[in-house]
């Protein structure tokens, strides 16, 4: 318990001096790319991964998110923090409605219901004229930089913040009864509400959460490019990559999407910049499939398996 | 005696088909209650209904005095039904303690939790289902017999004061038929209410205090043991005759 903690606040300090050693404003935007999929992916692990329920659109929650900061930057120039804060509160409302709408259902309703959001959202947004509708918004960033040499760098640190509320959230749940009464859903929800498990109602809790976190991820997303538009913040990708992610890195165990996010976001990144940006989605896609056929429980599974192995 | 579980008049239908039509049972605090009949008799619709899987369409589920039959599963259990499935469903992805721990936390020590009681706890119940060399097995590894007994384990883990046994001895050899009858009667002495549903007739027969038998959704004959295998009806549901 304490050594988690101890570990966070060490990243954290690490995030706030790197100015003093890192000047490349590139670094910055790299590495906020791969805190947003650690988000992204350890919000998605606490309902797909521990409850066993498959959001497909992660999209619609990171959007929403990006959104919800958006109009409120633009009408009350309100300050970032304050923008994420609203941003996983409208996110977290939509995981709540979503879920009471399907969760009382078992199994593949809800993720369904996730795609139809997606699409619904994303057209609602596309004739939003406020935020600029199909043509984007230009965000002009605020001039004075709190604490940091550059916008991105104060960008780079809030989004290291949101990241390590995400682990320790989810961390939380896993080792709490929360976490054991969604793996009993999980492993068999009529056999959970009979042991006096309350199943829907951890269901909408672990659906608010997941969604909260990922509007978080979503609510800088704007500032980061000064520029929104609905096609690339509702985007696909992030759906895949927030599922992708947390599969290939391991799903019983909180550190298992933070794994996945790490090695397939700087994969993404290298092959973004070396080879093409269309690339990157590709590697995403053949390492899924290679993991759930080869390896379904992920890469912890993988080092379970071989330490296991030795023993 | 008081009535702890109090059936009255329930109806269940599955759209057409009439699977339970005004069944009334009272089950008797401390009593070891049979419930037999042919498959698709209703048997296990009836502990649904109970248990709150499914929803009763008419009449009423009174347990301890309290109308129960509009409450989700999951606060029966916490009033004090519990049950084993039919066809075994352990939570695979965990020990078997750790299967105990879930209704020890949900249920019994609700808002107050301490890792180290709750598994001293289940440890204690295992001992007592002969399952303690088993608590760190995962439980996607025991055989047959063993998740039966993890089925009443968990159960027993929510502290019911009912326990219903969906045919915990179906395809058991004999020895682990008077096992699983050992428990069930140990558990009965400590006090608890058991309703046992099974097609092995001298199971039934040994156990039961009293029987019901179900076919085709009504109840067609109640008595002792004995009453009930020489009523005509019975053997005509079971035998065809």
């Amino acid at each position: 318990m304490r050594n988690f903690f101890i570990g966070a606040a060490v990243l954290l300090a690490l995030a706030a001096g790197l100015p003093a050693l890192v000047k490349v404003e590139y670094y910055y935007v790299l590495g906020y790319t791969v805190l947003q999929l650690i988000i992204l992916a350890t919000a998605w692990n606490i309902l797909g991964g521990f409850a066993g329920y498959v959001n497909f659109g992660s999209g619609a929650f990171f959007a929403v998110g990006a959104y919800t900061a958006v109009s409120l930057y633009k009408l009350v120039s309100l300050p970032l923090g304050l923008q994420v804060l609203a941003g996983a509160a409208m996110a977290g409302l939509l995981g709540l409605g979503v879920g009471l709408l399907t969760l009382r259902l078992r199994g593949i309703f809800f993720s369904i219901a996730t795609i139809a959001i997606t699409i619904i959202l994303e057209t609602v947004v596309l004739n939003w004229t406020y935020v600029g509708g199909a043509k984007g918004l230009p965000i002009l960033r605020p001039t004075e930089v709190p604490l940091f040499d550059n916008y991105t760098q104060w960008l780079f640190f809030v989004m290291a913040v949101i990241a390590v509320i995400a682990v320790a959230t989810a961390r939380y749940i896993q080792s709490s009864w929360i976490g054991r009464g969604l793996r009993a859903i999980r492993d068999n929800e009529g056999a959970a509400e009979c042991s006096g498990v309350p199943t829907l109602k951890l269901k909408l809790f672990a659906a608010t959460v997941s969604g909260a976190l990922m509007g978080a991820a979503g609510a800088p997303y704007a500032l980061l490019g000064s520029f929104i538009e609905p096609t690339s913040a509702f985007s696909l990708n992030h759906a895949v990559n927030a599922l992708a992610m947390p599969i290939i890195g391991g799903t019983a165990h909180w550190v298992g999407p933070v794994i996945g996010a790490v090695l397939l976001g700087t994969v993404q990144q290298v092959v973004t910049v070396t080879i093409s940006s269309e690339m990157n989605v590709l590697v995403v896609g053949v390492l899924l499939v290679v993991f759930v056929v080869a390896a379904p429980e992920g890469i912890l599974g993988l080092i379970k398996k071989f330490s296991g192995g030795k023993k | 005696m008081t009535s702890l579980l109090e059936i009255q008049g329930i109806s269940k239908n599955f759209g057409g088909f009439t699977a339970l039509e005004s069944v009334s049972i009272d089950i008797q605090k401390g009593e070891r209650f049979g419930l037999i009949g042919p498959n698709g008799s209703g048997k296990t619709t009836l502990i649904n209904c109970v248990s709150g899987a499914l929803a009763n369409d008419s009449g009423s589920i009174r347990f301890g005095g309290e109308e129960i039959s509009r409450l989700p599963a999951y606060q029966r259990t916490r009033r004090g039904i519990a049950r084993s499935f039919q066809i075994p469903r352990p939570f695979a992805s965990m020990s078997v303690l750790e299967n105990l721990v879930v209704p020890l936390e949900y249920v019994v020590h609700r808002g107050s939790l301490h890792t180290a009681d709750t598994r001293s706890e289940a440890m204690e119940i295992l001992r007592g289902m002969g399952l303690a060399d088993k608590a760190e097995t995962q439980s996607n590894q025991l055989s047959q017999v063993e998740l039966r007994k993890l089925e009443l384990a968990r159960a027993m883990a929510a502290r019911p004061q009912l326990l219903i046994s969906d045919e915990a001895m179906a395809g058991l050899s004999s020895n682990e038929i008077s096992e699983v009858l050992e428990i069930l009667f140990k558990l009965n002495a400590a006090g608890i209410t058991i309703i046992m549903i099974e097609h092995i007739m001298q199971a039934v027969m040994k156990f039961s205090q009293r029987v019901v038998c179900l076919d085709a959704g009504k109840i067609i004959c109640e008595g002792t043991p004995q009453s009930i295998v020489q009523d005509p009806g019975v053997q005509r549901a079971y035998l065809g005759a």
